[in-house]
């Protein structure tokens, strides 16, 4: 049995560095602490609402979250809103709606089962306004990225000077982190931009990490239930399994051999 | 089969299997006399069988909720994870299932390999086992297909393309697969309609392995011939159900881990975005269980001859309970045999790890050394082997090792006990 273990263990940790070595990006990317990595990582809910508010005042002119709706925002594992202010978040924006009786669009405020208003009407639009790049879709954007939620934090501070020697067409701007460093958003992050509600210092750190911390809760609503779940899963099957094995030596022992 | 008739002791019991004997075919299964010193190793079949039916299950149920259609895959993927009860959970089970399914599929074949669980006379037990995996590999590659993302379409477009490298009907074949002219909705709704029959055919194929495999009866650590029923062995019920229920459940604690806390650490983050046919990926790499043979695929400079031998790095090992020409089955008892087998396995893990590699530079000249390995593996040094090998006297019963000690000993105590 030893040696079964021993194998399995060697497997895992081959698994594990082929997989690390995968991701081609050598940059070291910024760390920061994720409230939301561990066995009983949880969103920190006020850097998800804040993070919400830079998404509303900053990414959402250019960048859409298609599968998201106001509901989620008032959901439980979420940003958690009450009801009414999610609500009021609804209804500030205009939706498009119809074809009424008359088989006219018409405009209305938004409810909570609408989904995210979209910057633009289309794909096309979107790269017309934006220099021929489509400003992705953020809904599942952090599982979308090799480096996940450390790459869009790094990114978003990783704006610098190009070094010398290297010449940038208009529109273009240099990122460290970006895969080839070029990238045709501009930096948006600046201190102050935004007015955090709770007063917290809105510095570029602050708003990356916040930011950062929204679009995980946005790639994946359910994390807070999933690591509940798997914790009580997981203590369960080792307490089964001690069970089992007690169970098994007993049956064995009734033929002197070893299991 | 158990050499006793059996008989049910009710009435009703008795009208029944008379008519249908289910109950005759539980009674073989429960008392089914299994060699007593299988170690853990032997537990993969069960948890296979776990795998199996653990992915018909979700997948049913993301059946349900899947839409097979080239504008709507995608979305409808995210609508499971976020709004179907417990979607995330059941999807999260199911795509990493495919790769607990492969990690104890290797575990499996590889046990196999170094006990000669192939040899005489299993080779049908063996050659379904093949069967059964080539299938599995299309189900995991048309299953990765259906999320439609970048990875799904790109992966879908590089492996269809491999059979326009038959000469002649080449290209025709590809149309044919495609449904038109490019991987497209035609291509994603029969991938779907496939994904969903290949596990029932698999299902089939595992009853006739274990019926196959019920005639011989097991191969055990010791690789030699028992009597059945005998001192040698226990009953099926409860000695090995108990035995494999425990590692099931421990196997069950590592597949909760990846689908609790790391859902996504063996898919690749380019299939988060959605299928585009204009924007190629940086690099296009397959799940990982598919990576050496992509390795090899790579390996050759032609594409027809790369075709083939990734091809004949399958069915080769169909051909293996020939090729290997020595009479001991188990590789305890053969000192050699045992090196180039732990070869084999560090050969195959390095094939994998280049296959996830640019195929560039040192990483191809890797590829290639590893592959013209495996195939001298198989082809030259398990045939002369077996001739040439002298291997360690082999016990003439379970008992006599676990009781002995040593094989040796074993086999001289026999000896003793022959001669007295």
């Amino acid at each position: 049995m030893k040696s079964f273990f021993k194998f399995l263990i060697l497997l895992f940790a081959f698994l594990g560095t082929s997989f690390n070595s995968n991701s081609a990006e050598k940059v070291e990317y910024l760390k920061t602490d994720w409230s939301f990595k561990g066995l009983f990582g949880k969103f920190d809910r006020g850097s998800l609402q804040r993070g919400y508010q830079v998404y509303t005042e900053v990414c959402s002119s250019c960048h859409s979250m298609k599968y998201l709706s106001y509901r989620n925002l008032a959901e439980k594992g979420g940003p958690e809103f009450t009801i009414e202010q999610a609500k009021a978040i609804a209804a500030s924006f205009e939706v498009k709606d119809g074809p009424n009786a008359d088989g006219d669009m018409f405009t209305r405020p938004g409810k909570l089962s609408d989904k995210f208003v979209m910057p633009y009407e289309n794909v096309k639009a979107a790269q017309a306004a934006n220099g021929g790049a489509y400003p992705p879709d953020m809904s599942v954007l952090v599982k979308a990225r090799g480096g996940g939620v450390d790459y869009i934090y790094s990114l978003l501070q990783g704006y610098e000077d190009p070094p010398a020697g290297i010449s940038l067409d208009d529109g273009v701007y240099y990122n460290k982190y970006m895969y080839g460093n070029k990238i045709k958003m501009a930096n948006q992050l600046s201190d102050g931009l935004v007015e955090y509600a709770d007063g917290t210092t809105a510095s570029v750190e602050q708003m990356s990490k916040d930011v950062t911390t929204f679009l995980m809760w946005a790639a994946e609503p359910h994390l807070e239930a999933r690591h509940r779940m798997g914790f009580k899963a997981i203590v369960y099957l080792i307490i089964l399994t001690a069970l089992v094995y007690f169970s098994m030596k007993r049956i064995w022992s009734r033929i002197e051999t070893e299991v | 089969m158990s050499d006793h008739e059996y008989i049910p002791k009710s009435k009703v019991g008795k009208w029944f299997n008379d008519r249908l004997p289910l109950l005759t075919l539980a009674n073989h299964l429960t008392d089914y006399p299994t060699p007593k010193n299988l170690n853990y190793w032997w537990t993969f079949g069960g948890i296979l069988t776990f795998c199996l039916i653990t992915q018909i299950v979700t997948g049913l149920v993301l059946a349900m909720h899947y839409i097979a259609h080239a504008d709507m895959a995608f979305d409808s993927v995210e609508h499971i994870m976020r709004d179907v009860n417990y979607g995330w959970l059941i999807r999260y089970i199911h795509a990493n299932g495919a790769s607990m399914f492969f990690l104890a599929v290797y575990i499996h074949i590889f046990r196999s390999l170094f006990y000669g669980s192939y040899k005489s006379p299993r080779e049908i037990i063996w050659i379904i086992g093949i069967i059964i995996y080539l299938l599995m590999m299309a189900a995991a590659f048309m299953g990765y297909v259906l999320p439609w993302g970048q990875m799904s379409f790109w992966g879908a477009t590089v492996i269809t393309n491999l059979f326009s490298a038959i000469p002649l009907v080449g290209e025709g074949i590809v149309t044919w697969l495609w449904g038109g002219y490019s991987v497209d909705n035609p291509t994603l709704t029969r991938f779907f309609t496939l994904h969903y029959l290949i596990p029932f055919l698999i299902l089939g194929l595992v009853v006739l392995h274990i019926w196959a495999l019920h005639v011989p009866g097991n191969n055990n650590p010791v690789g030699i011939d028992i009597k059945k029923p005998s001192k040698d062995t226990v009953p099926f019920h409860p000695y090995i159900v108990i035995k494999d229920g425990f590692a099931l459940l421990m196997f069950m604690i590592v597949f909760a881990f990846f689908v609790f806390y790391t859902p996504n650490i063996l898919g690749h983050a380019d299939n988060y975005i959605e299928a585009d046919p204009l924007v190629t990926p940086a690099h296009i790499v397959p799940e990982w269980y598919l990576l050496p043979f992509y390795a090899i695929l790579r390996s050759v400079p032609d594409k027809l001859l790369g075709v083939v031998a990734m091809l004949s790095a399958i069915l080769i090992l169909a051909a293996l309970p020939w090729l290997d020409t020595s009479k001991v089955r188990s590789a305890v008892f053969r000192p050699l045999y045992r090196q180039f087998y732990w070869i084999l396995v560090a050969d195959v893990l390095i094939l994998g790890y280049v296959g996830a590699m640019p195929a560039e530079g040192l990483y191809l000249l890797i590829a290639r050394v590893a592959t013209a390995y495996y195939f001298l593996h198989f082809l030259v040094i398990l045939p002369v082997l077996g001739l040439k090998e002298k291997t360690v006297p082999v016990p003439l019963s379970i008992t006599e090792p676990i009781l002995g000690g040593s094989p040796n000993l074993a086999t001289a105590k026999n000896k003793e006990s022959l001669n007295n």
